[in-house]
C-alpha cells in the first residue's frame, strides 16, 4: 500500500488550503480516511489514550452488508416478475440477475451520484470532514422504491430528502427523520400517480434491449394492493400469471414489490448479521414484531369485510409489504429511533402496531410500515423523553428524602 | 457491606506488572503542578533559589490559604516554569538527596495539620471533582482501596504489613471531619481486616469498581447541596504516619507498565520525581514513536520522557505505542484479532488474550450515533448521553437534574473508550464541571 500512500501525500499539497483544488479539501480527505485510518492520536490530558477499534464507518459498512442479501435476491427478482409478465416459460437464472442488475445500477448510480454529490457539497461548505451516513442511504432509497419509478424522480427525491430532512439539521447524526424513508415518503406524495398503481412494482421494459417483451396493459398489484382492493373476504392473492402465491413464494420472495422489500428469507439474513454484530437494536426488531402480531391478532379477531386487510392472519402481515424491512433496517437506525433501551421497546412496540392499523384500517394506504416507522420517528424524542424524565424524578425524590432526613 | 459492580470492563492489556517487589530511584528533581489539583489556584511562597524542606510549603490556594503544596523532597527551588498570562505550570525543586523533613505539630486542629502539610490537597471533593476547603464539612468521607484501571498496581499493595493501626489512627482523624461515615472500599485482595471506625465496603466487579464515584453512586449517591470528600488508602496510611511521627512521607511506588516498557516493574521514588529518572532504562528501545503516560491509559496524562514530571495520583507511568507513525490500509474493514474492541463487529477480538494498542483515536470524530454504548459500561443509574447534552448545550438545570453533582471525569473514561463517535467524554464532562462552578459560586 505504500505507493498508494505515496501517491496521497504527493496530491496533498494540492487539495491544502492555497493548493489549486481546496475547493475538494474535503473530498480528499474523506478519501484519504476512507483508504487509511486517521492518525489522529488521543488529546494529551483529560481523554483517554486507547480507544474501542470500532467506528462508525465500520458501522455503516456492516448495515450495507446486511442489506446485500435483499439486494441480489431484489435483482433476481426483478428479472423473475419480468419473465412471468411476459408469460415466458423458461426463468434463466443469469438472464434474470443480468435484467435485475441492468434495471437497478442506474438507480444506485443516480441516488449515490445526488445525495453523495450534496454531501461533498455541503461538507466542503462547513469544512467538515465528509462523513460516511449516506453510504447506507444511498442504498437503501432504490432499494424502497418501486422498480418503474423514474430516475428523475429518484433524484429530486433523494436531493429533497438529503437537503432537507439532514442537511438543514446539521448533517450525519442530527437527522430527525430516517433519509431513506423521507425519500420513499416524498415520492409516495409528491407523485401519487406514478408511485401507485399496478405496474410500477414490475419493470415493464426490456433494458438496453435485453429481456424479453412484456404484452401491452398487464397489471399486477402488490398482495397488499390485491387486498385492499377487494371487496369483502378477500381471494388468495394471485402472482402476474395468475397463479395463487403460496406462503412460501412469499417467505422466499417471489412476489411484487419494492426491490429490496419482498424477501422475507434474506430479510431474516440480515437481521442476523446486525443483531450478530450488535450493529442493530434487538430491542427494537423484537417489539416490533411483538407489535404487529398483537395488533394483527387483534385486526384479525374482529375481522370484517368493511376493511379487508383484517382477514390477514398475524405471522402474515411479515410476508408482504415492506414491514419485515422496515423492522430490521428502517426502524433501527440508532438516530432516528429512541436512544434509550426502555425507550426503544416503546418504540419498536408503537411501529409494529400503527403499522398494522394503517394497513388494516385505511384502504387508501395498502402499505403502513412507511408511515409507522416515519410517525414513530417524530415521537422518539417524546418517548426518550418520558424516559429521561424518571431517571431524573428518581433523583429528585432522592434529594427530597434526604433534605427530609438531615434537620 | 457487599458491594457488586455489574457493568464495566476489564482491558486486557499488555505489559502488566510481574511481581511486586520495587527498586529504590533517587530523582534528580521534582515538581509540583498545580493543574493536577483543580479548583486549586497557586499562590507562590517561594522564590527561585529558596532553600526547602519536604514539607515545606511551595503554594498555598487563594481562596483557602491553609490547603497547601508541598515540596516533596529537600533542596533548592530551582524554578518557577510560567505559562501564558504568568500561569504558574510547575515549581521544581532540585532533589539534594538528604530528604530533611519539616516536623508538624500533631496537637493544632486536624483540618489545619493535614492542609499543612499537603495531604489534603490529595483529597478530592464532590460535586466539581476539586480539592476540598478545609472548612466546609462533608456529608460523608469515602476512601478507595482500590484500583482496577488497566494495568494498576494494587493499593493495597502499596501498604506495608501491619498497617491497620495506621489506617486505624487515620479513619480516626477523618471520622471527627464528618458527620457522617467514613467509608473504606476494599477489593478481594485486601488483607488488613476491618479497619476500626470505618465502615467497610466489599467490592468486586471490573472498572470502574474501584473508582470511588462509582462507589458513591452505588451506596450513597450525591444531591444537590451535599458534599463529599474522596481519597485513597495509601492518602490514608500517610495521614497515619503523619499523626502518629509528625513528619510527612512523600515517597511512592510507581508502577512502570504497558507495552512499550522494556520490562514492567515497581520503582520506589518520590512525588513528582522526573520522568528521566523515573522511566531511565524501562521504555523499549525501538524505532517507533511512544507516548508515556503518568497514570493509566483511561485518565492519565501525557508526559515528555526527557523533561517531564511523575504527575498526581504518582502512581504509574504507561508506555504505549503512540501510532501516529502507522498506515493502517482500509483500518474500519480490518477484522485482525489485534485490534481492542467491545463490539462483536470486530468477532474475533476475543481470541486474543492480551492487547498492544496504540493512542490513536481509531476512526473520525462524529456527532452521536449509536445509542446506548455508554449504558454498557456506567455502573451508575446516570444517563450519559443526555448529561452529556446538556453539558454541551450548557443547561445547567438539565445538569443539575440528570446527575452533573455525582459526576468526575474518570468515572466516564470508559465511556469514552467505547465510543464509536469518539467525543472526548471527560474532557466535556471536566468543562461541563468548570462551568458549572463557575455560575454557582
Amino acid at each position: 500500500m505504500k505507493p498508494l500512500r505515496n501517491f496521497l501525500d504527493r496530491i496533498k499539497p494540492t487539495f491544502s488550503p492555497g493548493g489549486r483544488l481546496s475547493a475538494l479539501g474535503s473530498v480528499y480527505e474523506g478519501m484519504e480516511s476512507f483508504l487509511f485510518t486517521p492518525r489522529t492520536t488521543s488529546a494529551p490530558a483529560c481523554a483517554v489514550h486507547v480507544h474501542d477499534c470500532m467506528d462508525s464507518k465500520r458501522a455503516m459498512i456492516i448495515v450495507v452488508l446486511a442489506l446485500m442479501p435483499c439486494f441480489f435476491f431484489g435483482m433476481y427478482n426483478t428479472g423473475y416478475q419480468h419473465w412471468l409478465a411476459c408469460g415466458a416459460d423458461s426463468l434463466p437464472f443469469f438472464d434474470l440477475m443480468l435484467y435485475g442488475f441492468l434495471v437497478i445500477l442506474p438507480r444506485v448510480i443516480v441516488t449515490y451520484l445526488v445525495g453523495l454529490g450534496i454531501e461533498f457539497a455541503v461538507a466542503q461548505m462547513r469544512r467538515e470532514e465528509i462523513q460516511e451516513g449516506f453510504l447506507v442511504t444511498g442504498i437503501l432509497i432504490p432499494m424502497i422504491c418501486p422498480v418503474e419509478t423514474p430516475l428523475w424522480m429518484l433524484a429530486v427525491a433523494t436531493a429533497f430528502s438529503v437537503i432537507f430532512v439532514k442537511e438543514v439539521f446539521g448533517g450525519t447524526g442530527y437527522n430527525i427523520f430516517n433519509v431513506a424513508l423521507v425519500a420513499r415518503a416524498f415520492l409516495f406524495f409528491a407523485y401519487p400517480a406514478q408511485m401507485s398503481g399496478d405496474d410500477v412494482f414490475v419493470a415493464s421494459d426490456p433494458i438496453l434491449g435485453f429481456g424479453p417483451v412484456a404484452a401491452d396493459g398487464f397489471t399486477c398489484a402488490t398482495p397488499l394492493g390485491q387486498v385492499a382492493a377487494s371487496i369483502g373476504v378477500p381471494a388468495p392473492v394471485i402472482s402476474i400469471d395468475g397463479t395463487v402465491i403460496s406462503r412460501w413464494d412469499a417467505f422466499i420472495g417471489l412476489i411484487p414489490g419494492s426491490f429490496g422489500e419482498t424477501s422475507l428469507a434474506c430479510i431474516l439474513i440480515g437481521a442476523v448479521i446486525l443483531l450478530l454484530t450488535g450493529i442493530g437494536s434487538w430491542r427494537i426488531m423484537l417489539s416490533v414484531v411483538i407489535g404487529t402480531l398483537m395488533m394483527g391478532w387483534i385486526a384479525n379477531t374482529f375481522a370484517t369485510p368493511t376493511y379487508p386487510a383484517s382477514y390477514i392472519s398475524p405471522l402474515d402481515q411479515f410476508l408482504y409489504g415492506g414491514l419485515a424491512f422496515a423492522a430490521v433496517f428502517m426502524a433501527t437506525d440508532p438516530v432516528t429511533a429512541c436512544r434509550t433501551n426502555t425507550g426503544k421497546f416503546i418504540y419498536g412496540f408503537l411501529i409494529g402496531v400503527i403499522a398494522v392499523l394503517i394497513r388494516t384500517y385505511n384502504n387508501g394506504y395498502p402499505e403502513g410500515a412507511m408511515l409507522a416507522v416515519l410517525f414513530m420517528n417524530a415521537m422518539a424524542s417524546l418517548i426518550d423523553w418520558v424516559v429521561v424524565r424518571s431517571n431524573i424524578s428518581r433523583r429528585k425524590a432522592r434529594l427530597k428524602s434526604s433534605s427530609v432526613a438531615k434537620p | 457491606m457487599k458491594l457488586k459492580i455489574n457493568k464495566g470492563l476489564n482491558l486486557r492489556l499488555a505489559g502488566a506488572l510481574p511481581g511486586y517487589s520495587s527498586k529504590e530511584v533517587e530523582p534528580v528533581s521534582c515538581a509540583v503542578v498545580p493543574d493536577d489539583f483543580p479548583g486549586f489556584t497557586p499562590k507562590l511562597l517561594v522564590r527561585e533559589g529558596d532553600t526547602v524542606l519536604a514539607g515545606s510549603a511551595l503554594m498555598y490556594d487563594k481562596f483557602s490559604s491553609d490547603v497547601c503544596l508541598v515540596s516533596p523532597v529537600s533542596g533548592t527551588v530551582k524554578s518557577i516554569v510560567r505559562g501564558e498570562r504568568r500561569k504558574i505550570l510547575r515549581v521544581v525543586v532540585e532533589n539534594d538527596r538528604k530528604h530533611e523533613t519539616l516536623t508538624f505539630d500533631t496537637e493544632v486542629p486536624p483540618a489545619e495539620l493535614l492542609a499543612r502539610s499537603g495531604f489534603f490537597s490529595m483529597f478530592r471533593r464532590r460535586p466539581y471533582d476539586i480539592v476540598p476547603a478545609p472548612d466546609i464539612l462533608p456529608r460523608d468521607i469515602f476512601v478507595t482501596a482500590m484500583d482496577t484501571a488497566p494495568l494498576a498496581m494494587p493499593l493495597s499493595a502499596r501498604l506495608p504489613e501491619g498497617a491497620q493501626n495506621v489506617l486505624a489512627r487515620a479513619v480516626k482523624v477523618l471520622d471527627s471531619l464528618t458527620d457522617g461515615k467514613v467509608y473504606l472500599s476494599i477489593g478481594g485482595e485486601w488483607s488488613f481486616g476491618d479497619i476500626p471506625g470505618a465502615e467497610m465496603v466489599h467490592v468486586s466487579g471490573p472498572h470502574p469498581a474501584g473508582n470511588v464515584g462509582i462507589q458513591i453512586a452505588n451506596i450513597s449517591p450525591i444531591s444537590k447541596g451535599e458534599n463529599i470528600w474522596t481519597l485513597d488508602v495509601v492518602t490514608l496510611y500517610k495521614i497515619g504516619l503523619l499523626l502518629e511521627t509528625g513528619r510527612p512521607d512523600f515517597s511512592t511506588l510507581v508502577a512502570v507498565v504497558g507495552s512499550e516498557a522494556a520490562s514492567p516493574c515497581v520503582i520506589s521514588t518520590y512525588m513528582g520525581a522526573d520522568m528521566e529518572s523515573v522511566t531511565g532504562g524501562l521504555v523499549k528501545d525501538t524505532p517507533c514513536h511512544k507516548r508515556v503516560i503518568s497514570g493509566n491509559v483511561l485518565t492519565g496524562t501525557v508526559v515528555s520522557s526527557s523533561d517531564g514530571y511523575l504527575r498526581f495520583p504518582y502512581r504509574q507511568v504507561t508506555v504505549i505505542a503512540e501510532g501516529d507513525d502507522v498506515d493502517e490500509f482500509m483500518g474500519w474493514a480490518n477484522l485482525s484479532p489485534s485490534k481492542i474492541s467491545i463490539s462483536r463487529a470486530l468477532p474475533f477480538h476475543g481470541l486474543r488474550r492480551l492487547f498492544s494498542p496504540d493512542a490513536r483515536l481509531q476512526g473520525g470524530r462524529r456527532a452521536m450515533i449509536m445509542s446506548g454504548e455508554y449504558d454498557k459500561v456506567m455502573p451508575a443509574d446516570i444517563m450519559v448521553e443526555y448529561l452529556l447534552k446538556a453539558i454541551l448545550g450548557r443547561n445547567i438545570d438539565d445538569m443539575e437534574a440528570l446527575g452533573i453533582y455525582e459526576a468526575a471525569p474518570e468515572d466516564f473514561a470508559l465511556c469514552e473508550f467505547v465510543d464509536t463517535s469518539k467525543l472526548p467524554v471527560q474532557q466535556i464532562v471536566r468543562d461541563g464541571l468548570d462551568f458549572l462552578r463557575k455560575e454557582l459560586e
